[in-house]
């Protein structure tokens, strides 16, 4: 099976890379879906989850990380997701989350409240 | 024990106090050179993915945006200077701001007003002192800068940039940092940071590789771009930062070193002069023994 390969960055880390079938986020006209082979592409990614539909020696799988906002860029069968702050789901704590989401409810922050947001989603969608 | 012995003990132990302390921070900043180290290197994949990015749009499309866009007739600059917060770093803070003072003379004289915006303690010490304006100041994170504290370095430079002049915005903006080259050197460089040169990101990448593919841009090319440019100046802003605070542990590693040598000769000239009272102080007390002693022998000699 044709693959791609993925390469998902922080701007202080590199989070997560390896081999792919499907890459789905979402830019700011919609939720996008990459396969192999897809045209070159450079979008703009709106905070959330990024699915990545991984192969590789260990089988298929899916891993899902919180992205908040960034690029995806699509060339040569490499694709990368750039982000300045970009978490894998397992490493999302779930109840710490909720708590800040509480937090930024009752203090109305709205920025912080997103963040938790989208953590909780990332976090839920690896879960299913 | 003489009054110069107990002198010379006592600046010995003076002086070897200080130097556990300097030797204490060699030994600290020289582990945190390293860990500066893998900062920079931990952020490379970022800077580089977001660099070929830029190029990408840069040869894909040919649009226009205030950040690469040069004025005709600059009027402001902006300059942004990396120091440190705290000192004992030799000469680190100073040459920065030497280089600085060199880069705005320079566009004085190109009849350009100069903002300054300061990173440090140091700096902003400096500048306070001679009653120099500065427009903006940062302080608190030079040893250790996270990407948060780049991102709100750049937001307000950015802002002033894309700012009309006559509304207090600026055409240009500089950098001055200490550019780490090795452990031994560290050398305070000025760049021009915006309006940012698109062909020279371009050749930057194509370096590496020829063939541009032609990209399809969601939503417009224009957009992208928009979303790009700033996030770009910020990962310059953040790694010139994670140079400096390098530069300024390799700084202060060398200026402990030399202080903690120059405590060791001290010390080794101060334990010759305490030696060499003690037995001045020795000899001196036996002549005056054996004087005593030969002036009694003599005393008794002429009473018999």
């Amino acid at each position: 099976m044709a693959e791609l390969h993925v390469e998902l960055v922080a701007a202080d880390r590199k989070v997560w890379s390896g081999e792919a079938s499907l890459v789905v986020a979402r830019t700011s006209s919609g939720d996008i879906g990459v396969m192999p082979g897809h045209q070159p592409l450079l979008g703009v990614l709106k905070p959330g989850p990024v699915t990545i539909r991984t192969t590789g020696e260990s089988g298929g799988g899916t891993v899902v990380a919180a992205v908040h906002g960034g690029f995806i860029s699509f060339a040569d069968n490499k694709l990368s997701l750039l982000a300045e702050i970009a978490e894998l789901s397992e490493e999302i704590d779930v109840q710490r989350a909720e708590r800040a989401l509480e937090r930024a409810q009752s203090e109305a922050d709205a920025a912080a409240e997103r963040r938790a947001e989208i953590r909780l989603r990332a976090a839920l969608a690896s879960a299913r | 024990m003489g009054a110069q012995v107990r002198i010379y003990k006592r600046r010995i132990r003076s002086v070897s106090a200080t130097k556990k302390i300097t030797k204490a921070m060699e030994m600290i900043s020289a582990s945190r050179i390293v860990k500066a180290q893998r900062q920079v290197a931990a952020s490379t994949p970022y800077a580089e993915e977001l660099t070929r990015a830029v190029a990408a749009v840069a040869t894909g499309s040919d649009t226009q945006h205030p950040l690469t866009t040069e004025t005709e007739k600059p009027t402001r600059a902006a300059v942004l200077l990396v120091t440190s917060d705290r000192g004992l770093a030799g000469g680190y803070s100073a040459n920065a701001i030497k280089a600085a003072d060199r880069l705005t003379e320079r566009l004085r004289a190109e009849g350009k007003e100069v903002d300054s915006y300061i990173i440090g303690r140091k700096g902003v010490a400096y500048y306070g002192f001679r009653d120099r304006k500065i427009a903006q100041s940062w302080t608190g994170f030079t040893d250790r800068p996270s990407y948060a504290d780049a991102k709100a370095v750049s937001g307000p430079l950015i802002e002033a940039v894309r700012r009309d002049t006559a509304e207090g915005g600026v055409d240009e903006l500089h950098i001055v940092f200490t550019e780490f080259v090795s452990m031994m050197t560290q050398n305070p460089v000025e760049k021009r940071m915006l309006p940012l040169s698109l062909d020279e990101v371009t050749r930057q990448v194509e370096k590496q590789e020829r063939i541009r593919p032609l990209y399809d841009f969601e939503p417009s090319a224009e957009e992208v771009l928009d979303a790009l440019l700033p996030r770009y100046v910020e990962s310059r802003i953040y790694n010139a930062l994670l140079q400096s605070a390098a530069s300024e542990h390799a700084a202060r590693r060398r200026a402990m070193k030399s202080a903690t040598d120059n405590a060791e000769d001290l010390i080794k000239s101060l334990t010759r002069l305490a030696n060499q009272a003690r037995q001045a102080d020795i000899t001196q007390e036996i002549s005056e023994i054996v004087g005593g002693a030969s002036a009694l022998a003599d005393a008794s000699a002429g009473s018999d």
